[in-house]
Protein backbone atom coordinates (compact mmCIF):
# COMPACT_ATOMS: atom_id res chain seq x y z
CA UNK A 1 0.00 0.00 0.00
CA UNK A 2 1.22 3.64 -0.64
CA UNK A 3 -0.57 6.04 1.16
CA UNK A 4 -1.80 9.18 -0.21
CA UNK A 5 0.44 12.17 0.27
CA UNK A 6 -0.64 15.49 1.16
CA UNK A 7 -0.51 16.79 -2.21
CA UNK A 8 -2.50 13.82 -3.47
CA UNK A 9 -4.93 14.29 -0.59
CA UNK A 10 -5.54 18.14 -1.61
CA UNK A 11 -6.01 17.29 -5.57
CA UNK A 12 -8.24 14.57 -4.01
CA UNK A 13 -10.60 17.39 -2.85
CA UNK A 14 -10.01 19.97 -5.64
CA UNK A 15 -11.03 17.49 -7.79
CA UNK A 16 -14.96 17.69 -5.75
CA UNK A 17 -15.39 21.01 -5.79
CA UNK A 18 -17.10 22.77 -8.88
CA UNK A 19 -17.33 25.22 -10.75
CA UNK A 20 -18.82 28.57 -9.38
CA UNK A 21 -18.24 27.56 -6.06
CA UNK A 22 -17.65 29.76 -2.76
CA UNK A 23 -15.27 28.20 -0.71
CA UNK A 24 -13.21 28.25 2.63
CA UNK A 25 -9.92 26.65 3.07
CA UNK A 26 -8.91 26.28 6.88
CA UNK A 27 -5.36 27.08 7.65
CA UNK A 28 -2.89 24.18 7.73
CA UNK A 29 -3.59 21.45 5.43
CA UNK A 30 -6.55 22.59 3.56
CA UNK A 31 -4.51 25.47 2.20
CA UNK A 32 -2.92 22.95 -0.58
CA UNK A 33 -6.42 22.46 -2.10
CA UNK A 34 -6.22 25.98 -3.79
CA UNK A 35 -3.08 25.20 -5.56
CA UNK A 36 -4.89 21.74 -7.38
CA UNK A 37 -8.16 23.46 -8.11
CA UNK A 38 -8.76 22.93 -11.19
CA UNK A 39 -7.99 25.89 -14.13
CA UNK A 40 -11.10 25.33 -15.98
CA UNK A 41 -13.45 26.25 -13.11
CA UNK A 42 -13.94 29.69 -11.29
CA UNK A 43 -14.04 28.55 -7.80
CA UNK A 44 -14.27 31.47 -5.34
CA UNK A 45 -11.91 31.29 -2.52
CA UNK A 46 -12.83 33.20 0.99
CA UNK A 47 -11.04 33.98 3.87
CA UNK A 48 -12.42 34.81 6.93
CA UNK A 49 -10.99 37.96 7.46
CA UNK A 50 -12.57 39.44 5.17
CA UNK A 51 -11.44 38.97 1.54
CA UNK A 52 -13.46 36.55 -1.30
CA UNK A 53 -11.01 35.99 -4.42
CA UNK A 54 -8.08 35.27 -2.64
CA UNK A 55 -5.59 34.77 -5.43
CA UNK A 56 -2.06 32.83 -4.94
CA UNK A 57 1.05 34.25 -2.78
CA UNK A 58 2.27 37.36 -4.19
CA UNK A 59 5.86 36.83 -5.48
CA UNK A 60 8.91 37.82 -3.09
CA UNK A 61 8.75 41.55 -2.20
CA UNK A 62 5.02 42.01 -3.82
CA UNK A 63 3.91 41.01 -0.48
CA UNK A 64 1.32 43.65 0.87
CA UNK A 65 0.72 43.67 5.20
CA UNK A 66 -2.72 44.96 4.24
CA UNK A 67 -3.60 41.90 1.54
CA UNK A 68 -3.46 38.74 3.95
CA UNK A 69 -5.01 35.73 4.62
CA UNK A 70 -6.62 33.98 8.00
CA UNK A 71 -3.64 32.30 8.24
CA UNK A 72 -2.22 35.94 8.69
CA UNK A 73 -0.23 34.64 5.32
CA UNK A 74 0.52 37.12 2.20
CA UNK A 75 -2.04 36.48 -0.75
CA UNK A 76 -3.42 38.01 -3.63
CA UNK A 77 -6.80 39.12 -4.73
CA UNK A 78 -8.33 38.00 -7.80
CA UNK A 79 -9.91 40.30 -10.69
CA UNK A 80 -14.07 40.20 -9.31
CA UNK A 81 -12.78 40.03 -5.73
CA UNK A 82 -14.04 41.86 -2.78
CA UNK A 83 -13.16 43.15 0.41
CA UNK A 84 -15.63 43.38 3.53
CA UNK A 85 -15.57 43.59 7.11
CA UNK A 86 -15.67 40.17 10.15
CA UNK A 87 -19.72 40.80 10.88
CA UNK A 88 -20.08 40.35 7.26
CA UNK A 89 -17.47 37.95 6.46
CA UNK A 90 -18.75 35.48 9.30
CA UNK A 91 -22.57 36.74 8.00
CA UNK A 92 -21.61 34.53 5.16
CA UNK A 93 -20.63 31.66 6.72
CA UNK A 94 -23.38 31.55 9.32
CA UNK A 95 -25.77 32.35 6.41
CA UNK A 96 -25.22 29.44 5.10
CA UNK A 97 -23.75 31.25 1.53
CA UNK A 98 -20.43 29.31 1.60
CA UNK A 99 -20.65 26.01 -0.65
CA UNK A 100 -17.74 24.76 0.97
CA UNK A 101 -15.13 24.99 3.82
CA UNK A 102 -12.00 22.32 4.20
CA UNK A 103 -11.14 21.66 7.59
CA UNK A 104 -8.53 20.27 9.49
CA UNK A 105 -9.74 17.24 12.23
CA UNK A 106 -8.60 15.87 15.50
CA UNK A 107 -11.43 13.21 14.93
CA UNK A 108 -14.69 12.92 13.51
CA UNK A 109 -17.62 10.66 14.48
CA UNK A 110 -19.49 8.45 12.84
CA UNK A 111 -22.27 10.54 13.39
CA UNK A 112 -20.15 13.74 11.89
CA UNK A 113 -19.10 15.40 14.70
CA UNK A 114 -16.06 17.32 14.52
CA UNK A 115 -13.05 18.19 17.30
CA UNK A 116 -10.74 20.10 15.98
CA UNK A 117 -10.15 22.87 17.91
CA UNK A 118 -8.69 21.80 21.20
CA UNK A 119 -7.00 18.85 22.71
CA UNK A 120 -8.79 19.70 26.03
CA UNK A 121 -5.14 19.08 27.73
CA UNK A 122 -5.70 20.70 31.32
CA UNK A 123 -2.55 23.08 30.87
CA UNK A 124 -3.05 23.99 27.36
CA UNK A 125 -4.68 27.58 26.04
CA UNK A 126 -7.28 26.62 23.62
CA UNK A 127 -8.03 28.66 20.94
CA UNK A 128 -11.34 28.17 18.52
CA UNK A 129 -10.70 30.75 15.68
CA UNK A 130 -13.62 30.38 13.02
CA UNK A 131 -13.40 26.36 13.28
CA UNK A 132 -17.18 26.58 15.16
CA UNK A 133 -19.12 29.20 12.46
CA UNK A 134 -17.73 27.28 9.51
CA UNK A 135 -18.50 24.00 11.20
CA UNK A 136 -21.96 24.67 11.28
CA UNK A 137 -22.14 27.62 8.31
CA UNK A 138 -20.95 26.33 5.46
CA UNK A 139 -23.16 23.86 3.05
CA UNK A 140 -20.75 20.95 2.99
CA UNK A 141 -17.86 20.63 5.48
CA UNK A 142 -15.00 18.77 4.16
CA UNK A 143 -12.35 17.13 6.24
CA UNK A 144 -8.49 16.54 5.59
CA UNK A 145 -6.82 14.66 7.96
CA UNK A 146 -4.49 11.60 8.51
CA UNK A 147 -6.35 8.44 9.01
CA UNK A 148 -4.42 7.21 12.21
CA UNK A 149 -2.85 9.26 15.12
CA UNK A 150 1.13 8.54 15.16
CA UNK A 151 0.42 6.10 17.99
CA UNK A 152 -1.73 4.05 15.55
CA UNK A 153 -5.13 4.90 16.90
CA UNK A 154 -8.13 5.66 13.92
CA UNK A 155 -9.37 9.32 14.24
CA UNK A 156 -12.22 8.45 12.92
CA UNK A 157 -14.33 6.97 16.12
CA UNK A 158 -17.41 6.24 17.59
CA UNK A 159 -17.51 9.24 19.44
CA UNK A 160 -15.34 12.52 19.84
CA UNK A 161 -13.24 12.16 23.20
CA UNK A 162 -11.49 15.81 22.29
CA UNK A 163 -14.05 18.67 22.90
CA UNK A 164 -16.43 19.07 19.97
CA UNK A 165 -16.19 21.86 17.24
CA UNK A 166 -20.21 21.10 16.58
CA UNK A 167 -22.00 18.67 15.89
CA UNK A 168 -23.45 15.99 12.73
CA UNK A 169 -21.73 18.89 10.70
CA UNK A 170 -19.01 16.65 8.75
CA UNK A 171 -19.97 15.80 5.30
CA UNK A 172 -17.29 13.80 3.56
CA UNK A 173 -13.80 12.73 5.06
CA UNK A 174 -10.76 12.88 3.04
CA UNK A 175 -7.35 10.67 4.76
CA UNK A 176 -4.55 9.05 3.53
CA UNK A 177 -6.11 5.89 3.07
CA UNK A 178 -9.66 6.50 2.01
CA UNK A 179 -12.14 9.16 0.95
CA UNK A 180 -15.70 8.86 3.16
CA UNK A 181 -18.54 10.04 2.69
CA UNK A 182 -20.64 10.59 6.48
CA UNK A 183 -24.18 10.33 5.81
CA UNK A 184 -27.51 9.52 7.93
CA UNK A 185 -26.91 5.65 7.86
CA UNK A 186 -23.41 5.72 8.71
CA UNK A 187 -19.85 6.26 6.77
CA UNK A 188 -19.26 4.89 3.07
CA UNK A 189 -16.35 4.74 1.80
CA UNK A 190 -15.58 6.31 -2.13
CA UNK A 191 -12.25 5.36 -2.48
CA UNK A 192 -9.67 3.37 -1.10
CA UNK A 193 -5.65 3.94 -1.75
CA UNK A 194 -4.10 1.10 -3.75
CA UNK A 195 -3.08 -1.53 -2.22
CA UNK A 196 -5.20 -1.55 0.58
CA UNK A 197 -8.55 -4.03 0.65
CA UNK A 198 -12.25 -2.55 2.20
CA UNK A 199 -11.01 -5.29 5.29
CA UNK A 200 -8.03 -4.09 6.23
CA UNK A 201 -9.26 -0.33 6.07
CA UNK A 202 -12.14 -1.52 8.45
CA UNK A 203 -9.57 -2.81 10.68
CA UNK A 204 -7.71 0.15 11.20
CA UNK A 205 -10.96 2.40 11.23
CA UNK A 206 -12.16 0.32 14.09
CA UNK A 207 -15.54 1.53 13.57
CA UNK A 208 -18.56 0.52 10.56
CA UNK A 209 -17.82 1.41 7.84
CA UNK A 210 -19.87 0.87 4.53
CA UNK A 211 -18.69 -0.41 0.95
CA UNK A 212 -20.44 1.41 -2.25
CA UNK A 213 -20.58 0.24 -5.63
CA UNK A 214 -18.60 3.04 -5.94
CA UNK A 215 -16.02 1.60 -3.51
CA UNK A 216 -12.76 1.47 -5.65
CA UNK A 217 -9.18 1.67 -5.54
CA UNK A 218 -8.09 5.44 -6.51
CA UNK B 1 -17.14 73.24 13.01
CA UNK B 2 -16.93 69.70 13.30
CA UNK B 3 -12.94 68.96 13.69
CA UNK B 4 -12.17 65.42 14.69
CA UNK B 5 -8.71 65.93 13.80
CA UNK B 6 -6.03 65.40 17.00
CA UNK B 7 -2.50 66.35 16.79
CA UNK B 8 -0.98 63.45 18.56
CA UNK B 9 -2.38 59.45 19.35
CA UNK B 10 -1.04 60.47 22.83
CA UNK B 11 -3.36 63.33 23.21
CA UNK B 12 -6.28 61.06 21.25
CA UNK B 13 -5.90 58.62 24.42
CA UNK B 14 -5.53 61.05 27.28
CA UNK B 15 -8.52 60.09 28.98
CA UNK B 16 -8.77 56.56 28.96
CA UNK B 17 -9.04 55.43 32.92
CA UNK B 18 -7.83 52.61 34.82
CA UNK B 19 -10.44 49.59 34.22
CA UNK B 20 -11.83 51.04 30.66
CA UNK B 21 -12.89 48.08 28.01
CA UNK B 22 -10.85 49.03 25.03
CA UNK B 23 -11.77 47.42 21.62
CA UNK B 24 -8.16 47.07 19.53
CA UNK B 25 -9.05 46.32 15.59
CA UNK B 26 -6.79 44.16 13.42
CA UNK B 27 -6.24 40.65 12.19
CA UNK B 28 -2.52 39.75 12.26
CA UNK B 29 -0.85 43.26 11.11
CA UNK B 30 -3.33 44.85 9.00
CA UNK B 31 -4.95 46.73 10.38
CA UNK B 32 -3.78 46.90 13.48
CA UNK B 33 -3.50 50.53 14.94
CA UNK B 34 0.11 49.97 16.25
CA UNK B 35 0.86 53.57 16.95
CA UNK B 36 -2.23 54.36 19.26
CA UNK B 37 -1.30 50.67 21.27
CA UNK B 38 1.92 52.55 21.73
CA UNK B 39 0.06 55.60 22.84
CA UNK B 40 -2.19 53.43 25.30
CA UNK B 41 0.89 51.76 27.14
CA UNK B 42 2.05 55.73 27.56
CA UNK B 43 -0.71 56.57 28.95
CA UNK B 44 -0.78 53.72 31.53
CA UNK B 45 -3.80 52.75 32.77
CA UNK B 46 -4.46 49.90 34.50
CA UNK B 47 -7.04 46.94 34.66
CA UNK B 48 -8.14 47.14 30.87
CA UNK B 49 -10.83 44.80 29.14
CA UNK B 50 -9.12 44.48 25.50
CA UNK B 51 -11.16 43.14 22.85
CA UNK B 52 -9.23 41.70 20.08
CA UNK B 53 -9.31 38.22 17.68
CA UNK B 54 -5.92 37.69 19.59
CA UNK B 55 -4.02 37.94 22.51
CA UNK B 56 -1.06 40.02 20.82
CA UNK B 57 1.88 37.99 19.74
CA UNK B 58 6.13 39.22 20.03
CA UNK B 59 6.96 41.86 22.07
CA UNK B 60 5.09 44.61 20.36
CA UNK B 61 1.54 46.18 19.95
CA UNK B 62 -1.15 44.61 22.26
CA UNK B 63 1.42 41.75 23.28
CA UNK B 64 3.60 45.00 24.72
CA UNK B 65 0.01 46.70 26.31
CA UNK B 66 0.48 43.02 28.05
CA UNK B 67 3.84 42.85 28.90
CA UNK B 68 3.30 46.60 30.66
CA UNK B 69 0.25 44.90 33.00
CA UNK B 70 -2.34 46.96 32.03
CA UNK B 71 -4.58 44.30 30.99
CA UNK B 72 -6.77 42.69 33.35
CA UNK B 73 -8.73 40.57 30.88
CA UNK B 74 -9.08 39.61 27.31
CA UNK B 75 -11.75 38.57 24.85
CA UNK B 76 -10.54 37.04 21.65
CA UNK B 77 -11.10 34.45 19.16
CA UNK B 78 -7.17 33.06 19.02
CA UNK B 79 -5.19 33.55 21.73
CA UNK B 80 -2.89 30.99 21.48
CA UNK B 81 -0.30 31.49 18.71
CA UNK B 82 4.00 30.64 18.46
CA UNK B 83 5.01 33.72 19.61
CA UNK B 84 2.00 34.62 22.11
CA UNK B 85 4.36 34.20 25.11
CA UNK B 86 3.22 37.54 27.16
CA UNK B 87 -0.58 36.48 27.21
CA UNK B 88 1.11 33.04 27.75
CA UNK B 89 2.86 34.11 30.86
CA UNK B 90 0.47 35.92 32.34
CA UNK B 91 -2.68 34.14 31.68
CA UNK B 92 -0.85 30.86 33.39
CA UNK B 93 0.19 33.46 36.09
CA UNK B 94 -3.25 33.89 36.69
CA UNK B 95 -2.95 37.95 36.28
CA UNK B 96 -5.17 37.85 33.18
CA UNK B 97 -8.68 36.39 32.35
CA UNK B 98 -9.41 34.79 28.88
CA UNK B 99 -12.93 34.98 27.64
CA UNK B 100 -12.86 32.75 24.53
CA UNK B 101 -15.24 33.86 21.65
CA UNK B 102 -16.17 31.70 18.53
CA UNK B 103 -14.82 34.31 16.02
CA UNK B 104 -18.02 35.04 14.01
CA UNK B 105 -19.55 35.53 17.54
CA UNK B 106 -17.39 37.75 18.41
CA UNK B 107 -17.69 39.92 15.49
CA UNK B 108 -21.47 39.50 15.81
CA UNK B 109 -21.51 40.08 19.47
CA UNK B 110 -19.42 43.79 18.76
CA UNK B 111 -21.62 44.41 15.49
CA UNK B 112 -24.89 43.75 18.27
CA UNK B 113 -23.71 46.24 20.51
CA UNK B 114 -23.37 49.14 17.49
CA UNK B 115 -26.77 48.31 16.27
CA UNK B 116 -28.53 48.73 19.71
CA UNK B 117 -29.38 44.66 19.81
CA UNK B 118 -29.92 43.49 22.77
CA UNK B 119 -28.85 40.37 22.66
CA UNK B 120 -29.12 37.22 19.41
CA UNK B 121 -29.18 33.44 18.69
CA UNK B 122 -26.43 32.00 16.85
CA UNK B 123 -26.19 28.29 16.03
CA UNK B 124 -22.24 28.41 16.68
CA UNK B 125 -20.95 26.98 19.15
CA UNK B 126 -24.13 24.78 20.07
CA UNK B 127 -23.33 21.51 22.03
CA UNK B 128 -19.63 22.42 22.93
CA UNK B 129 -18.09 23.73 25.75
CA UNK B 130 -17.97 27.16 24.40
CA UNK B 131 -21.64 27.67 25.02
CA UNK B 132 -21.50 25.92 28.53
CA UNK B 133 -24.07 27.85 31.03
CA UNK B 134 -25.66 29.60 28.55
CA UNK B 135 -29.33 29.75 27.07
CA UNK B 136 -30.24 27.78 24.08
CA UNK B 137 -33.27 27.77 22.24
CA UNK B 138 -34.30 25.57 18.96
CA UNK B 139 -35.54 27.78 16.49
CA UNK B 140 -37.20 25.48 13.91
CA UNK B 141 -35.22 22.84 13.23
CA UNK B 142 -32.14 24.32 14.53
CA UNK B 143 -30.41 24.69 17.60
CA UNK B 144 -28.75 28.13 19.09
CA UNK B 145 -26.77 29.59 21.77
CA UNK B 146 -27.91 33.25 23.13
CA UNK B 147 -25.06 35.47 23.06
CA UNK B 148 -24.54 39.18 23.90
CA UNK B 149 -23.33 42.55 22.94
CA UNK B 150 -19.99 43.41 23.65
CA UNK B 151 -20.10 47.62 24.59
CA UNK B 152 -16.85 49.59 24.72
CA UNK B 153 -15.89 52.64 26.32
CA UNK B 154 -12.90 53.11 23.44
CA UNK B 155 -12.17 51.67 20.06
CA UNK B 156 -9.12 52.01 19.04
CA UNK B 157 -8.67 50.99 14.60
CA UNK B 158 -6.51 52.18 12.16
CA UNK B 159 -8.31 53.01 8.35
CA UNK B 160 -6.72 54.16 5.42
CA UNK B 161 -8.05 57.68 4.82
CA UNK B 162 -10.25 60.23 6.39
CA UNK B 163 -11.80 63.71 6.40
CA UNK B 164 -12.48 66.00 9.45
CA UNK B 165 -16.01 64.61 10.12
CA UNK B 166 -14.48 61.38 10.82
CA UNK B 167 -15.65 59.61 7.57
CA UNK B 168 -13.28 56.53 6.91
CA UNK B 169 -11.75 54.33 4.17
CA UNK B 170 -9.82 51.20 4.98
CA UNK B 171 -6.94 49.23 2.60
CA UNK B 172 -7.95 45.75 1.35
CA UNK B 173 -8.04 43.40 4.64
CA UNK B 174 -7.39 45.95 7.13
CA UNK B 175 -10.91 46.49 7.45
CA UNK B 176 -11.76 43.55 9.43
CA UNK B 177 -12.76 44.75 12.82
CA UNK B 178 -12.83 48.54 11.95
CA UNK B 179 -16.29 49.47 11.16
CA UNK B 180 -17.98 47.26 13.96
CA UNK B 181 -15.75 48.70 16.66
CA UNK B 182 -16.38 51.83 15.84
CA UNK B 183 -19.72 51.27 16.20
CA UNK B 184 -19.67 49.45 19.39
CA UNK B 185 -17.46 52.34 21.06
CA UNK B 186 -18.77 54.83 22.83
CA UNK B 187 -15.24 56.79 21.92
CA UNK B 188 -13.88 56.08 18.88
CA UNK B 189 -10.38 56.78 18.15
CA UNK B 190 -8.89 56.25 14.35
CA UNK B 191 -5.53 56.51 12.97
CA UNK B 192 -4.97 56.69 9.64
CA UNK B 193 -2.62 57.30 6.59
CA UNK B 194 -3.52 60.00 5.16
CA UNK B 195 -6.10 62.87 6.03
CA UNK B 196 -8.03 64.71 3.29
CA UNK B 197 -10.11 67.98 2.94
CA UNK B 198 -13.80 67.69 3.60
CA UNK B 199 -15.43 66.61 0.29
CA UNK B 200 -12.75 64.85 -1.50
CA UNK B 201 -13.92 61.20 0.16
CA UNK B 202 -16.54 60.07 -2.77
CA UNK B 203 -19.41 58.89 -0.50
CA UNK B 204 -19.87 55.98 -2.34
CA UNK B 205 -16.84 54.49 -1.26
CA UNK B 206 -17.22 55.86 2.60
CA UNK B 207 -17.01 52.40 4.35
CA UNK B 208 -16.95 53.96 8.11
CA UNK B 209 -19.48 56.96 8.35
CA UNK B 210 -18.17 59.95 10.73
CA UNK B 211 -21.07 59.51 13.13
CA UNK B 212 -19.09 56.12 14.56
CA UNK B 213 -15.75 58.45 14.62
CA UNK B 214 -15.07 60.79 17.75
CA UNK B 215 -11.10 61.29 17.45
CA UNK B 216 -8.83 60.93 14.33
CA UNK B 217 -4.94 60.87 14.21
CA UNK B 218 -2.80 60.77 10.91
CA UNK B 219 0.28 58.63 11.24
CA UNK B 220 2.10 59.70 8.70
CA UNK B 221 5.05 56.71 8.10
CA UNK B 222 4.21 53.44 8.28
CA UNK B 223 6.24 51.81 11.09
CA UNK B 224 8.61 49.03 9.71
CA UNK B 225 8.19 45.44 11.75
CA UNK B 226 10.55 45.40 14.57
Amino acid sequence: MKKFERQQIAARVARDIPEGAYVNLGIGLPTLVADHLPRDREIVLHSENGVLGVGPRPAKGMEDEDLINAGKEPVTLLMGGAFFHHADSFGMIRGRHLDYCVLGAFQVSVAGDLANWHTGAPDAIPAVGGAMDLAVGAKNVLVMMEHLTKEGKSKIVERCSYPLTAAHCVNRIYTDLAVIDVKADGLHVVDIVEGLSFEELQRLSGVPLKRTSASKAA
Amino acid sequence: MIDKFIATAQAALADVPDGATVMIGGFGNAGMPAELIDALIERGARGLTVVNNNAGNGDTGLAALIAAKCVRKIICSFPRQADSWHFDRAHRAGELELELVPQGTLAERIRAAGAGIGAFYTPTAFGTELAAGKETRRIGARDYVLEFPIHADYALIKADRADRWGNLTYRMTARNFGPIMAAAAKCTVAQVRETVPLGTLDPEVVVTPGIFVKRVVRIASLRKAA
